[in-house]
């Protein structure tokens, strides 16, 4: 059963860097906005909508 | 994308790799009907033997993993990689990192397929199931995956748009995990260049095995989908998710939550209780989150059901997710225990599996063909009556596949324990189960059919669609501002570099460790002093060393289960249940996961070595009804006793206590042990020159199974 002593720690490695990067995410602002990157995204491939604005 | 747009001048202008996502779009098809024509053909083997063609290379022992390596890695894979290409792309607003990288991600990829394609059939195989390919494949699938890391990684970092979409994650959580799991799960010991084994052994390579069996479902079949449903049906719909809100508390929750499941599918077995608890507890747990995703993923359809019942697209994509929501809520209530009980090994497993991927998988990917092939070579969907006729070929088929294998499923499992009142089983003969489901067999092969059917009429409208549209093959110029090129930043091109760079570093640290923690921990975790000794298990001979590694190369664990669970009808049926120490020296574990045929565990001793010779030759001479195949060749093979000494002296070095007399020896051992039992069948009539064939190693495995431990208390 030793393999559980290499697995936990792995699971929790895994868990760990889930949690570092949900961190880094939140302190960087990415989850500032929660509304308009739904809606932004619809946008994404629109040529004349990037530079439509770019334009502005 | 608004804020810094403020000064044109700043814009950078760039194109998108799309010819890279046209290949695997390519593939995809290619490898679909390739994947689905398997598994049409292996379940008319189940309902009629006859149909392995009596050849080696047909049986379904070897094929059912090929078709579960194709429809997983090759058709799905592809399909994931086209999603993700093209969708990161856009969602970055940045071309792919490398071209190079592109391209090699794809014919690596292909190369890999075709490998598998060819070991398979020729029973090179590890005898994992899901991970069956031979350490050089292993190799070179991390490579390709690392390649595809660095590709997808290098695209974020330059990406142009500062908020990573909630897609964006499920795909970073799919690369690290799916990279983490293949590397830990292969780490083998090589024999030579078409042989290894593993270095875990028993208990603890089914735990290993089975969490990343368990995971290679969550991150390459769940994972890289939710992140497609994510970008894919807001697209196609033209409406923002439901609550984006919720679409980042399904991804936390649902990365958290699944890497812990694996162990539901070893409930019952004879790892520590313990471990099955957590298993089945966070089984439960992971419904949650599970439907919060399809609960968002179908409410993005509110308002537009309209459209849904009009356009292709939708409509797979909404059949899609309310399978996926009948998959999620199947699987958590077959991790309950008592449930597990009754469902293990019986067919409602493989039904719930096959509502996952044909439901899920497959209608996902039809839906996101019919949206990027027109898309991508800017046409018009050739034929909308196809399109609509696979769809309700392909809903009846996997409805028939479902229903049928419930019913067979249950039945079975519900004849197999039935005591009667004198304590006796009611069904003692195994195959009067099997013989019950096999009309459900015929179902659901009529049900496969009409599955690749509707696939095969999707390839036929995706191909016309892009033979009709013009050739154009000029890349579409687009125009963005870069990150923090706002003014209020000074030395924003530094910076620039640096954002982002976390999540690669982290991702490339954490995979080092990883690699080589695995690589210097697990030998010394893994010596033989662990597990509950018994002094009675020996190690297997030379002679049945070779014979096991026939039965893994024929891919008998694919029908046959090596482990009796502790409940009055398998002690009745089987005999004592399985223990930790019985496969203490199983590398790899061969403890199956579902019963064609009945249990092996011990079943050494239970019948005469005449019994098996005659078995293997044609079944149905000792087993009326059986509808296992022949396996003649078995008997025209030479056993391949010159690397039996190589074989035993890998096994000691992974910790099996053989002697160095035995390693000096295994060849004269393994001959002796041969000469024995051919003497025993000669005097029954057989031919003498038998005894250098693969059927006698064979027979010397399989009447070793389980006597170690079998009448000592």
């Amino acid at each position: 059963m030793n393999v559980i002593y290499f697995m936990l720690p792995l699971a929790l490695v895994l868990g760990a860097l889930f949690v570092a990067l949900f961190v880094w995410a939140t302190k960087s602002g990415q989850y500032d906005d929660l509304d308009t990157p739904a809606k932004r995204m619809l946008f994404d491939d629109d040529k004349s909508e990037i530079k439509r604005k770019g334009d502005l | 994308m608004s804020t810094n747009l403020t000064n044109p001048s700043q814009l950078e202008e760039f194109s998108y790799n799309d010819k890279v996502t046209k290949w695997f779009i390519g593939a995809t098809m290619l490898w679909g009907v390739v994947a689905l024509l398997l598994g049409v053909t292996i379940a008319f083997q189940l309902a009629y033997w006859k149909l392995n063609l009596g050849l080696e290379w047909t049986t379904f022992g070897r094929l059912r993993p090929l078709h579960t390596n194709a429809a997983i890695f090759a058709f799905v894979g592809n399909a994931i990689f086209a999603g993700i290409y093209y969708s990161t792309q856009r969602l970055c607003k940045a071309r792919l990192f490398s071209d190079f990288l592109s391209s090699f991600h794809f014919w690596g990829w292909q190369l890999i397929i075709v490998a598998a394609a060819i070991t398979l059939p020729l029973g090179i195989t590890t005898g994992k199931e899901y991970a069956e390919l031979e350490w050089p494949i292993d190799i070179a699938i991390a490579v390709v995956w690392v390649a595809f890391a660095i590709n997808f990684m290098g695209t974020l970092i330059r990406r142009r748009e500062r908020h990573i979409y909630v897609a964006l994650w499920f795909y970073i959580a799919t690369i690290i995990t799916v990279a983490v799991l293949h590397v830990v799960n292969s780490i083998s010991f090589p024999v030579d260049l078409m042989k290894s084994y593993p270095v875990y052994a028993g208990v603890q390579d089914a735990l290993v095995q089975w969490w990343y069996g368990h995971n290679a479902v969550a991150f390459f079949l769940t994972t890289p989908f939710l992140g497609l449903m994510y970008y894919f049906v807001p697209k196609a719909a033209n409406r923002p998710v439901y609550s984006y809100r919720l679409s980042i508390i399904h991804f936390w929750s649902l990365v958290f939550i699944y890497i812990w499941a694996g162990p539901h599918h070893l409930l019952y077995s004879s790892t520590p209780d313990w471990v099955q608890t957590v298993g089945m507890v966070f089984s439960v747990i992971l419904w949650m989150p599970s439907w919060g995703g399809m609960i968002n993923g179908l409410l993005t359809l509110r308002g537009v059901w309209d459209k849904v019942r009009k356009d292709p697209v939708l409509k797979f994509q909404a059949t899609a997710i309310t399978f996926y929501g009948m998959a999620t809520f199947e699987g958590p209530l077959l991790s309950i225990k008592s449930v597990n009980y009754l469902g293990h090994f019986t067919d409602w497993i493989v039904g719930h599996v096959h509502a996952g991927t044909i439901g899920w998988n497959y209608m996902m990917i039809a839906g996101i063909l019919y949206y990027l092939v027109p898309k991508l070579w800017k046409t018009e969907l050739y034929s909308l009556k196809l399109a609509n006729t696979q769809f309700w070929s392909a809903t009846i088929g996997l409805l028939l596949y479902m229903m049928s294998m419930w019913v067979a499923g249950i039945t079975q499992g519900l004849m197999w324990r039935q005591i009667d009142a004198g304590g006796r089983l009611v069904y003692p003969n195994f195959i009067e189960t099997v013989v019950k489901i096999v009309p459900m067999y015929w179902v659901r092969a009529f049900g496969g059919v009409l599955v690749l059917a509707g696939f095969i009429i999707m390839v036929y409208n995706l191909i016309m669609t892009i033979k009709l549209a013009k050739k154009d093959d000029t890349e579409e110029v687009f125009a963005a501002a870069p990150l923090n090129s706002s003014s209020e930043e000074p030395n924003a091109t530094a910076h620039r570099k640096l954002e982002g760079l976390p999540i690669l570093f982290t991702a490339l640290t954490a995979l080092a460790i990883l690699v080589g923690g695995a690589v210097e921990i697990i030998p010394s975790l893994l010596s033989n002093n662990f597990v509950e000794k018994n002094p009675n298990v020996k190690p297997y001979t030379p002679l049945e060393l070779a014979g096991r590694d026939i039965y893994i190369a024929e891919g008998c664990y694919v029908c046959h289960s090596q482990q009796i669970r502790p409940t009055p009808e398998e002690n009745l049926r089987y005999g004592k249940p399985s223990t930790a120490a019985d496969s203490v020296y199983d590398r790899p574990f061969q403890w199956g996961s579902r019963r064609i045929g009945p249990d092996l565990a011990r079943v050494g001793g239970k019948y005469n070595d005449m019994w098996h010779y005659r078995h293997m030759m044609n079944p149905r001479d000792v087993t009326p009804k059986s509808i296992m195949p022949n396996y003649t060749w078995l008997f025209k093979k030479k056993t391949d006793f010159a690397s039996i000494e190589k074989k035993v002296k890998v096994m000691k070095a992974l910790g099996v206590p053989y002697s160095d007399e035995e390693i000096r020896r295994a060849y004269d051992l393994a001959q002796n042990q041969a000469n024995e039992i051919t003497k025993g069948l000669v005097e029954q009539g057989i031919p003498s020159e038998m005894k250098n064939k693969q059927i006698i190693a064979l027979i010397a495995y399989l009447q070793r199974l389980g006597i170690d431990t079998a009448d000592k208390e």
